[in-house]
């Protein structure tokens, strides 16, 4: 089958001195969920925005289904219009509403009807359970609740694969489970999905392999399972312990 | 002692040959801050450019704007200029003289703006596919523009009044039209207090058109105005 996302010996470098990435490779499945982790600084969000091109790299090859991101005469606003993604800190656009969020890109690069957009926008909020805010601005939001905005504004694209850079680290602890039992779904569903993240649990229910960084480079790339029950590496051991200690 | 002189000061107030210099006054501010807003959008640009040169370039051009008085510009372009073979009709030597400053005050209060939109704003426009020009029309302008507005409404009000100056050059606005009108009939208080109470209504009627430019843009940012409009 041919896969997904393929990263091939990417490099990146911040200036001359400090190389973010280390000959990264890592390869996803359509329908494969794959969590990445490590401890902060190891370079897994960099690695995640190197996917739809919003970093640069200088070396090495990336690839999504047919299309090379890497390449010269790469289109990337076409590739990212195929390639969902979920920041951090939710980046909803605070002067539109939740449904003009849903809408913008559907309308604006996909070149949907407003009617269109609209429709799919009420189907996803649904979906998201956030029905009754649709009308509402990002401010008068919970950061849960604008996730799940960010969530839908993502797949109201159609996308092939998701893309999801610490979906839960900047949310109180009560609002994490709204935003995963979302993302369970979806992987589910069988979307493809690559997810930095922390949450252990999410990564034990849902993910079928586990990427372990740490230094800017792939460490551990292994089943869930595997991971959890024997991780190879001496680093891999130390932060599963940190992590899950409480 | 004259005294004030009532029947005078009505007189004027309604005089049409004060009238036509506001009016002038006010074509020339809106045909300023127009142009002002488009050239300083470019300088702007060139400014934040990754070109040294472009961004070297915009920074002379402010650098040099800014740090001379708009009357010694006036008087250069208008009287100067034609010393070398370059001339100028008034109203050409005041609206380039005006855009000018304009647009270097400008620049850097829509340079401002445009930084204030935070990265991560950029980053998720990019992510659903927009090209830089979709992201800068519909995510970076809009929200740069919340922060512009009101630095850029002072400049609107400085403008109206800063048209004035051109009277050095014999522009016939407000305040020259005033003066000639003083030097035939000598009410000097009841002519400039006209004078000045025709700045003051058109600066407060852009303070109103401003309000309503602000309430425009702040959509999404006051929850109070925000839950009104809902319900």
């Amino acid at each position: 089958m041919q896969p997904m996302i393929v990263l091939e010996d990417v490099d990146k470098w911040y200036g001359k001195n400090f190389q973010v990435l280390k000959s990264c490779s890592l390869t996803v499945s359509p329908g494969e969920v794959v969590v990445i982790c490590g401890p902060s600084g190891s370079g897994k969000s960099t690695l995640i925005k190197c996917v739809n091109g919003l970093e640069p790299v200088q070396g090495g090859h990336i690839s999504v289904k047919d299309m090379e991101v890497t390449g010269p005469r790469t289109k990337l606003p076409k590739l990212r219009s195929h390639v969902g993604m979920v920041f951090q800190h939710f980046d909803l656009f605070p002067h539109m509403t939740v449904t003009e969020n849903i809408c913008i890109g559907q309308t604006r690069v996909l070149g949907r009807t407003q009617a269109e957009a609209e429709a799919k926008a009420a189907a996803l909020l649904e979906r998201v359970g956030m029905s009754d805010h649709a009308r509402k601005y990002p401010i008068q939001l919970s950061g849960g609740q604008q996730q799940r905005i960010a969530i839908a504004r993502a797949l109201a694209m159609d996308p092939i694969a998701m893309l999801f850079d610490e979906p839960t680290s900047a949310l109180d602890p009560e609002m994490i489970t709204e935003v995963l039992d979302v993302m369970v779904e979806l992987a589910k569903e069988g979307m493809t999905m690559m997810v930095v993240t922390h949450e252990m649990g999410f990564a034990r229910k849902v993910a079928d392999r586990v990427v372990f960084m740490d230094g800017g480079e792939v460490v551990e790339d292994t089943p869930k399972d595997e991971f959890f029950a024997s991780p190879k590496s001496q680093r891999a051991v130390e932060f599963l312990s940190k992590i899950l200690d409480h | 002692m004259k005294g004030w002189n009532w029947d005078g000061f009505f007189e004027y107030l309604t005089n049409t040959y004060i009238l036509e210099g506001a009016a002038v006054t006010l074509g020339l501010t809106i045909a300023a801050m127009t142009l002002g807003v488009v050239a300083g959008c470019v300088v702007a640009l060139m400014r934040m450019s990754p070109f040294r040169i472009l961004s070297n370039i915009a920074y002379f051009y402010t650098w040099l704007i800014r740090g001379t008085p708009l009357l010694v510009q006036l008087i250069i372009i208008y009287t100067g200029l034609p010393q070398i073979g370059i001339k100028f009709s008034v109203l050409e030597a005041t609206l380039i003289g005006l855009v000018m400053n304009e647009a270097a005050y400008l620049s850097e209060i829509i340079r401002s703006g445009i930084s204030s939109v935070p990265k991560g704003q950029s980053n998720a426009a990019r992510a659903v596919g927009m090209t830089d020009v979709q992201m800068m029309r519909y995510i970076v302008a809009p929200q740069a523009a919340r922060i512009i507005i009101p630095p850029l409404g002072n400049s609107v009000n400085g403008c109206l009044k800063t048209t004035s100056i051109a009277s050095i050059i014999s522009m016939e606005e407000l305040l020259r039209r005033t003066q000639v009108l003083i030097q035939e009939k000598f009410m000097v208080l009841e002519l400039f207090v006209v004078a000045a109470l025709y700045y003051l209504l058109m600066t407060t009627a852009w303070d109103l058109i401003q309000r309503r430019i602000e309430r425009h843009f702040g959509r999404g940012y006051d929850i109070k105005a925000d839950a009104a409009e809902q319900r």
